[in-house]
């Protein structure tokens, strides 16, 4: 549980600063870069097979500021949990 | 050595290994089914639960054994069944391995090429779904994307059968040295290109074959688990110092390493791909507007279900009792009646024992098709991961996630496949607390128990009875969930991440196949394992000779009566209990047998006028929740590959179902339900 609470595991990830916000806080439709992802090294495997890596462009699909969310990677749609979405930093793409 | 040895057989047709690769959903089984057919063997790899398929084919005068490795997004040491893949392709060394591709989702779907390309055996990409990709306005020139991997690449739409011709001809030209496969890997990212020598260095000459060196280095700065270990057996402890020196200096070097397969990926896109139309809006995007939507996509998945148990009702069960009437009653009669002068034992082995036994399972065999059937479509439909997404919210209460809905659904049709079912859960811990859970939903043999047993009792209000009965059960299930999982994984609940395939058109044949293949290996090992069984209760049911009332059983019911007492039953109901571990719906029968009632309405009577209401509500509050029958039992065991867990589960739903019949006794006659 500790490693949710560590701010990134990569060292080149403006955390929150620069614009970067969690992917969870994207709206409907809205666009991102991925800047950086943390979790466990199981975690960060699974994330990168599935598309998700630093400079990867996400759109959101599907948001409702509660539960799991559905997020469009690399072609694409991919659901995960709050929690999990939480742990990838993203910088909105002004649109 | 001399080749025209007369003593040696003249040169057989040789046998060519070829591997079937990809990620989920990208139409491998399909693949896989058109060029075997029924010609396949399906079990489970070596000291794994994960299914193994096997099949074989000829083609052009050469036979082809095909195997087909496990679904998988990537080959790291992560799951199971990426280690399977993995260490299939090194040690086995097919003659070539057919890489699967989706086209519509072609950049995330060439992430496991991007991690086979580095492996040494030779590959042809099948790039299927190039119909659906057109759908989705994205066009793909397969030439341009063969001389950029420097892969042979084949076009195909598996399910119109489109291409198969196609790959076999590559497979024959890759095989046989006609066809070039000379593929381009990917690099690192340019930054991490000085520590990836300076690993290969490091543990030059010490990789024990057949591993690759490169890709054990690659492997060892991506952190790999599996490839730690057996380096670290490798190496001596200073060049293994030395390593780990690297490694903790660079422990984002995963993350560059994922990034420059992507980026390969990305050259490979930009070459082959034209006229990609981001953000059109195909079909599974309208769709999933509504399959996805917290309120519509509660509503169509409830739709979906409550479809289900129609059918399992007006269909599985009427076929259920002909099969019980028609194959299973009139085979024992006409086992009684061509026995008639041998020893009275030796037909009633036979005809209650064995055929008795076995056959109890064979009338669920129409549940299971339907079961199997409708998870099959969905499945190839591509809807369980949307059913998985919109149940997330309900599972998380019991420290589960959506993924563990559909197979505790399937409890409701019989606990076996709920049990298999969990393999779709790829966490071990979360696939653990569901197999525990599953047997706790009704399955329709406790059902039937209950639609005897409730009226008998409670007359009028039986159905209400039966619905609160069922309420029970689900809700032991939840609280049972939440507090397995604070208590015995401390509250952590697995990541939640999956895929929501692209829609597809179903394929009857994938699906036949896969419903044919549950079915036979469910029966399997209802003969297997519930035949002996069953012949055991039989026995101890029978002997030492003088009727059920002096038989062992009865001796060992009458033995537990005092723990029946508790909860107001007495040992025939206690019997009762005991010989439905065979099958649920044993203990009618046995009462029938415990009390000489002619058939089930004299039975029913009996029932009503020997015990009060509140011994009913009890035993029916036990049947309910006991511990499941053998066949569940023995799935519980392969699936979770362990006695411990097993135990637990029996002794766990031992313990439920006891304190909640003795609470349900005492808390009705406190009511006034004498």
């Amino acid at each position: 549980m500790w490693r949710r609470h560590k701010k990134c595991r990569t060292l080149a990830c403006p955390v929150r600063s620069d614009g970067a916000v969690p992917l969870s806080d994207l709206g409907v439709g809205e666009e991102g870069e991925v800047v950086c992802l943390s979790g466990g090294r199981g975690m960060l495997c699974r994330m990168a097979s599935l598309g998700f890596t630093p400079g990867a462009e996400v759109t959101m699909v599907q948001n409702l500021g509660h539960g799991p969310l559905i997020v469009r990677v690399r072609g694409a749609r991919i659901a995960l949990g709050r929690g999990e979405a939480q742990q990838v930093c993203v910088r909105r793409r002004s649109a | 050595m001399n080749s025209t040895n007369p003593q040696l057989p003249a040169p057989t047709e040789r046998t060519v290994l070829v591997a079937l690769a990809g990620q989920p959903n990208v139409g491998k089984s399909t693949v896989f089914n058109l060029l075997t057919g029924l010609n396949q063997h399906v079990g489970n790899w070596p000291g794994k639960t994960v299914e193994r398929k096997e099949g074989q084919f000829s083609y052009n005068g050469t036979t082809y054994r095909l195997v087909d490795l496990p679904g998988t997004y990537s080959l790291t040491a992560n799951s199971a069944e990426e280690v399977i893949a993995r260490e299939f392709i090194i040690r086995e060394q097919p003659n070539v391995v057919v890489a699967m591709v989706d086209a519509a989702i072609l950049e995330r779907s060439l992430y496991l090429l991007a991690e086979m390309v580095t492996l040494p055996a030779p590959l042809i990409v099948a790039l299927n779904m190039i119909d659906v990709a057109r759908q989705e306005g994205i066009e793909i020139e397969p030439e341009v994307l063969q001389a950029a991997l420097g892969v042979p690449v084949v076009p195909m739409v598996a399910t119109r059968n489109v291409g198969i011709r196609e790959l076999l001809e590559t497979i024959d030209g890759v095989v046989n040295g006609r066809i070039p496969c000379t593929p381009k890997a990917p690099q690192i990212r340019a930054d991490h290109q000085k520590v990836l020598d300076e690993i290969k260095t490091l543990i030059d000459g010490c990789v024990p074959p057949p591993y690759p060196p490169d890709w054990v280095a690659l492997k060892l700065l991506e952190g790999d688990e599996e490839v730690t270990r057996m380096m670290r057996q490798c190496l001596s402890e200073a060049q293994w110092q030395a390593v780990q020196h690297v490694l903790r200096a660079h422990d984002d070097a995963l993350v560059a390493v994922a990034g420059g397969r992507y980026e390969w990926i990305g050259r490979m896109i930009r070459a082959a791909v034209t006229h990609p139309r981001p953000g059109q809006i195909g079909l599974t995007e309208r769709l999933d507007r509504w399959a996805t939507h917290p309120a519509w996509g509660l509503l169509i998945l409830a739709g979906i279900l409550g479809l289900t148990f129609l059918l399992t009702y007006a269909l599985g069960a009427p076929l259920q009792t002909l099969l019980d009437r028609a194959v299973v009653g009139a085979l024992a009669d006409a086992v009684r009646a061509a026995l008639a002068g041998a020893p009275a034992w030796l037909a009633g082995l036979l005809a209650d024992g064995v055929i008795g036994g076995a056959g109890a399972m064979l009338t669920f065999v129409p549940i299971l098709v339907i079961f199997f059937a409708v998870l099959g479509i969905l499945e190839d439909v591509g809807y369980l991961s949307r059913a998985a997404y919109v149940m997330d919210g309900v599972m998380h209460l019991m420290g589960l996630h959506g993924r563990s809905f559909l197979p505790l659904f399937l409890g409701f049709g019989c606990n076996v496949p709920a049990v298999l079912g969990t393999r779709v859960i790829d966490s071990r811990r979360a696939r653990l607390l569901t197999i525990l859970l599953a047997p706790l939903v009704p399955c329709t043999a406790r059902m039937t128990v209950i639609a005897f047993l409730a009226p008998a009792f409670f007359g009028r209000a039986a159905t209400l009875v039966s619905w609160g009965l069922i309420l029970l059960a689900l809700l032991i299930l939840a609280l049972a969930g939440a507090l397995i999982n604070r208590l015995l994984f401390k509250g952590q609940r697995a990541a939640f991440i999956m895929e929501l395939p692209l829609y597809h058109i179903p394929n009857g044949r994938t699906i036949g196949l896969l419903v044919w293949q549950r079915t036979i290996s469910f029966l399997v090992k209802a003969l297997t394992v519930i035949l002996p069984v069953s012949v055991v209760v039989w026995a101890l049911a029978t002997l030492p000779g003088g009727g059920t009332e002096q038989s062992y059983l009865a001796q060992l019911g009458r033995w537990l009566e005092p723990v029946g007492r508790l909860m107001g039953l007495d040992w025939r109901l206690v019997v009762a209990l005991l010989t439905s571990f065979i099958a649920k719906e044993n203990s009618i029968a046995t009462l029938g047998v415990l009390f000489g009632a002619g058939d089930e309405t004299g039975l029913a009577a009996t029932l009503a006028a020997t015990y009060p209401a509140a011994t009913g509500l009890a035993f029916l509050v036990v049947q309910m929740l006991f511990v499941p029958c053998v066949a569940t039992v023995a799935a519980v065991r392969q699936e979770t590959r362990s006695w411990g867990w097993t135990a637990f589960s029996v002794g766990f739903l031992l313990f439920v179902s006891l304190s909640a019949g003795t609470a349900a006794y005492w808390l009705a006659r406190l009511g006034g339900i004498a």
